[in-house]
């Protein structure tokens, strides 16, 4: 016995789905802003002369990248108040917990971007009395990003998936929404189609970008 | 005012450890205005790291340098007695064996860089300024071209452009012919001799001997972090004294 599709009636929620993937965008954009800013200063605490920051941004990084995220994402929203003593609202928990996760791979992707820039580059700005400072914002920094750009897009990518995860706290993103819409109409294979279809729809635009990108810049060296 | 014999550089006990490993045992060293100093000597002999202290690049262990009197700290900023770097830089400007030609900016981005930033320069000035040095090391017609289309002594001959922009009262060549093909490295030359000429005080590490022999006034041999010989040209190059010196040299073809 065939399957019978049934989109009609999944078509009747498309106004939820919609909702849920505006929420996904709005959690993977705002996270990523934050993310950017965190692993900012997580990279350059990992480059600082002073121990402690190093210190301090390699335990970020750690603890981030080496727990699950849903696991990180259930601490913060049941585990963290109760030590804390205050309540903590899911989209508080979601988007700070999505911004740290990312934020850590983020500044594994800068500091390797600016690690791959030659040590002739700094010295060539400190040779006719550039500070540190300058030497990052002149030389490096315009050098890094482009090397950088293509793994901090597929960590992007990967950042739009990892906003599903939220479901698990209630939060009404695109994941949840379609849990939802399966609840109410029993279509789980017409629902979660439709959910894949719009996050390939997000995501392969990004990755033929990322590609595209890739390959200008290596016929540009 | 060229034969002012006021020391613009003086060194003194200068030593330089990595750790266990002692490069330069004990360096006593004056540097005079109009002076053109070539420091010869093998490999790990110690001639790039004394170089490099002369615009701290490397942090001297023990000793001291002076800038036309001051002390040099290993700090950015000067203080009331000492020159910081980030002025000594100003004055004193260094061209690297590798060029180090900022890939990202056109052959003019790379000469008005400094000035910009570091000299405040305005993008006029600096600009007219860039293309009278790209004028005097023959490269007018590059001015808007990428490091990456350029052949190593056009990029050598750009870096020592963009040394001069800071207008520095010494210069620093660290070996910037070993890594030309052969027949690329007169043209480098060229521009040297010709700054030479012009009365810069300068400070070359060198294995081109017959340019040295040319062009300089004095001739420093670094063997083992010391200064095994010094003298002129002709005291060092032509009559070296020390078996050691000798056999060095002898490696070398004219």
């Amino acid at each position: 016995m065939t399957y019978e599709w049934d989109f009609f009636t999944i078509f009747q929620s498309m106004d939820l789905f919609l909702e849920g993937l505006l929420t996904t965008f709005l959690y993977t954009v705002g996270s990523i802003l934050i993310g950017i800013v965190i692993g900012l200063i997580a990279c350059f605490g990992r480059l600082s002369k002073f121990l402690f920051f190093r210190g301090l941004a390699r335990s970020y990084q750690e603890i981030f990248r080496c727990t699950p995220l849903l696991v990180q994402i259930m601490w913060a929203y049941y585990a963290l108040p109760l030590i804390i003593g205050v309540n903590i609202p899911n989209y508080i928990a979601g988007l700070v917990i999505l911004s740290l996760y990312v934020g850590s791979f983020y500044a594994e992707i800068f500091r390797a971007g600016i690690n791959a820039i030659d040590k002739g580059q700094t010295e060539a700005g400190a040779a006719v009395g550039m500070s540190q400072i300058e030497i990052m914002r002149y030389i490096i920094m315009p050098q890094a990003i482009k090397k950088m750009l293509p793994a901090f897009i597929n960590q992007s990518v990967i950042q739009v998936k990892n906003t599903s995860l939220l479901y698990a706290i209630s939060i009404a993103e695109l994941t949840y929404m379609t849990y939802v819409i399966n609840g109410e109409t029993y279509l789980p294979m017409e629902a979660y189609t439709i959910a894949a279809v719009m996050y390939f729809s997000i995501l392969f635009p990004l990755t033929q970008f990322s590609d595209y990108f890739e390959r200008k810049m290596r016929r540009s060296d | 005012m060229n034969n002012d014999n006021t020391p613009v550089l003086t060194v003194n006990g200068l030593v330089k450890r990595y750790g266990a490993i002692e490069v330069l045992k004990s360096i006593d060293l004056d540097l005079v205005k109009g002076d053109i100093l070539g420091i010869i000597g093998p490999s790990g002999s110690g001639k790039s790291t004394l170089i490099r202290c002369l615009n701290m690049m490397e942090t001297p262990t023990e000793g001291t340098i002076k800038l036309q009197g001051k002390k040099l700290s290993d700090k950015f900023k000067s203080s009331k007695n000492e020159i910081g770097v980030g002025e000594l830089r100003r004055k004193v400007g260094m061209v690297f064996q590798h060029f180090n030609l900022y890939p990202h900016k056109t052959v003019l981005g790379n000469i008005t860089m400094g000035p910009k930033v570091v000299g405040k320069k305005s993008e006029q000035e600096a600009n007219e300024y860039a293309h009278d040095l790209l004028g005097q090391v023959g490269l007018s017609d590059k001015a808007d071209a990428y490091p990456s289309h350029l052949s190593g002594g056009q990029k050598q001959r750009v870096a020592i452009a963009r040394a001069l922009a800071m207008k520095p009262d010494i210069m620093l060549f660290d070996e910037v012919t070993s890594a030309l093909d052969p027949e690329l490295v007169g043209e480098v030359l060229q521009v040297i001799k010709k700054l030479a000429d012009e009365g810069m005080t300068m400070a070359l590490v060198t294995h081109e001997m017959a340019f040295a022999a040319e062009i300089a006034n004095r001739v420093i041999f670094l063997d083992g972090g010391v200064i095994a010989e010094s003298g002129t040209p002709d005291q060092v190059l032509i009559n070296p004294e020390s078996e050691r010196l000798k056999t060095f040299l002898s490696r070398f073809h004219g």
